[in-house]
């Protein structure tokens, strides 16, 4: 861990230096001295910072979950029920056009302060992605192969399991992906209902007027979205290729 | 073995049915041909004998035993269902889509294996090649193919196929018809079988059903069908070149005795004798073959004078298409116009010479039978 820990200090500082280089060699318009200091609070504090990552990280990941069972579960329902699929994906869409602050907002009576709020809000917010990408999914499918499998004799349960959800499967992936990239920004703002994270970083860089905080935290969070969107989006393409060579 | 007593279907938002008071029987082993234009009826028929169509009144028969009571899903697991657009599942490879229906039955998984690779090697595709494919790697013609093998791993009596060979270009659709019938010869198995291709019904079908707006028009074997049309749309829907249609009712097999067959010259015989043996020949030509009776070419009048040597395989030249017995007279008709010539050679499966078909031998059909 410790060795983990600086190492990771070491590549912030050289991306840093990097960084601090090309802005001086081309003199933009930045705080003189604000990357220096930076890099200098991210070597110095780098165990605090990759804490805060990790916890961040927990946050979406557990959320992620959360959020996957429910919407999957709930697109497949409206799948099956169409009359209804309209109304529950306006929900979903009124529910993510609230602002994530007021979101947040509302969340404290209920659950109060702390980790719980923050979950609870960033469910509510991949509800739509992943909701509305499992019901396109498997409407979209070609209804030749659906009726086949009835017509030969299928239960709709079977069909659901051995045909509907593995053929829709790369279209609620790119919903997951969606909600996920969008869950690890919103998370910073959840700091703010003491759900931890990155977000406390910036909050109280903000609050103390101290930049290199704050940008440490905003570097922090950027690299966790990518890095995941990278990892779903090549898990569900290795998952994919294994499975073929597997069973073929 | 099937039999609809005053079947109806109205869908929900229509005034007119789309199926009204169908009575219809089909006896065991037959195929019966459901035909008619789109719209008239036929698939929401088919479609409600496995029940993906719930009738709105009326009975099916299946067996004497009332379908409309039975479990659907134990019913369709005993129906083999064909779709013009296949359906193949694109996830699965050529075995586990074959093997749909065993692995529903639960079957041990030995014997489907067992009896998927029997089933692809009776449509025509090698089991050692093909089965780890997938649905995206084969040909129209393959994936109809497994489509046909798919429905008839579970050895199901009874068949429903909708526009099975809809969706493959013609000298395909023609060669898996023939396939078709020849695996139906072996396995008598009831089918239904809709299209809207009267030509295909004629040459498919042991009884024809003619349908229109919903209802039956008129349900009797094709060749009273083209003799005895019920009505005006029958005739119309049969065509004025009825004779022609005939053809599709006859195969090679059965009026191959009684034409009169010219000898095929070995490849080494003298040159001499062949030229008598084209004289006397109708065609001006005549068919040689190797010693194990493989066609190895034609000599025409025109190659005597065009080539030079001692034996008729020094003459021969390749013979642009040739047919199987089990193929009917109008296959062979269209193989002479595609190639221009007034004769075709007819071979069995191991490209072996059984004789030849002219054009005189089917204006003689024709006019025996018209």
């Amino acid at each position: 861990m410790e060795q983990i820990i600086g190492v990771t200090g070491d590549l912030f500082r050289t991306a840093a230096n990097l960084l601090f280089l090309t802005a001086q060699g081309e003199d933009v318009e930045y705080e003189p001295g604000l990357f220096r200091d930076t890099v200098d609070w991210i070597s110095r504090r780098s165990d605090m910072l990759l804490e805060l990552m990790l916890e961040h990280l927990w946050l979406v990941i557990l959320t992620l979950i959360i959020a996957v069972v429910i919407s999957v579960t709930v697109g497949i329902i409206i799948s099956y029920y169409e009359s209804f699929a309209q109304t529950v994906l306006g929900v979903c869409q009124v529910l993510m056009v609230i602002p994530s602050m007021a979101m947040l907002a509302f969340m404290v009576p209920l659950f109060g302060i702390g980790f719980t709020t923050g979950v609870m809000a960033l469910v509510l917010y991949s509800l739509l992605p992943i909701v509305r990408n499992t019901y396109t999914g498997i409407r979209e499918l070609d209804p030749a192969i659906v009726e086949a499998a009835k017509g030969m004799g299928m239960t709709e349960r079977r069909i659901l399991f051995k045909i509907k959800i593995p053929l829709a499967r790369p279209v609620i992936m790119a919903g997951v992906r969606t909600a996920a990239v969008m869950m690890i920004g919103i998370a910073a703002i959840a700091a703010y209902v003491g759900a931890g994270g990155l977000g406390e970083l910036i909050f109280s860089g903000i609050s103390r007027g101290h930049q290199p905080m704050i940008i440490a935290g905003a570097i922090g969070v950027s690299i966790i979205a990518i890095a995941f969107d990278y990892l779903l989006y090549y898990g569900e393409k290795r998952f994919s290729v294994e499975g073929r060579t597997k069973e073929g | 073995m099937i039999k609809l007593e005053g079947l109806s279907k109205v869908f929900p938002g229509h005034n007119i049915p789309a199926v009204k008071d169908l009575n219809l029987e089909i006896n065991e082993g037959d195929v019966c041909v459901l035909v008619g234009p789109s719209g008239c009826g036929k698939t929401t028929t088919m479609k409600m004998i496995n029940r993906l169509y719930e009738p709105t009144g009326g009975k099916i028969y299946i067996r004497g035993e009332d379908a409309l009571q039975m479990n659907p899903i134990k019913l369709r697991l005993d129906i083999g269902y064909v779709i013009q657009e296949i359906g193949l599942f694109p996830h699965m490879t050529i075995e586990e889509n074959i093997a749909t229906v065993p692995n529903e039955k639960q079957w041990p998984k030995d014997e489907t294996k067992q009896k998927v690779s029997e089933v692809m090697t009776l449509v025509g595709l090698d089991p050692k090649v093909f089965k780890d494919r997938y649905p995206s790697a084969l040909s129209g013609g393959q994936r109809q193919r497994v489509g046909v093998a798919r429905a008839m791993v579970s050895d199901p009596p009874i068949m429903l196929m909708d526009e099975p060979f809809g969706a493959v270009d013609p000298i395909t659709r023609a060669r898996l018809q023939n396939e078709f019938l020849r695996i139906q010869e072996r396995m008598g198995k009831t089918i239904v079988f809709v299209t809207h291709d009267i030509d295909e019904a004629i040459k498919m079908s042991d009884t024809i059903a003619v349908m229109r707006e919903g209802e039956l028009v008129q349900h009797a074997t094709p060749s009273d069908l083209l003799s005895a049309p019920a009505d005006e749309f029958v005739s119309n829907l049969v065509g004025r070149n009825r004779s022609i249609k005939r053809l599709h009712l006859i195969r090679i097999n059965e009026i191959l005795d009684e034409v009169d067959r010219a000898k095929p010259a070995s490849e080494d015989a003298k040159i001499g004798e062949v030229e008598k043996q084209i004289e006397e020949s109708d065609i001006r030509s005549v068919i040689v073959v190797d010693k194990d009776n493989k066609l190895k070419g034609v000599i025409g009048v025109s190659d005597l004078k065009r080539k030079s040597g001692e034996v008729a395989g020094d003459y021969c030249q390749d013979v642009t298409d040739t047919i199987t017995s089990d193929a009917t007279l109008n296959d062979a008709l269209s193989v002479m116009l595609e190639c221009g010539e007034g004769y075709v050679a007819v071979v069995n499966e191991d490209d072996q010479y059984e004789g030849t078909i002219t054009l005189g031998d089917l204006l003689n059909v024709v006019k025996e039978e018209g």
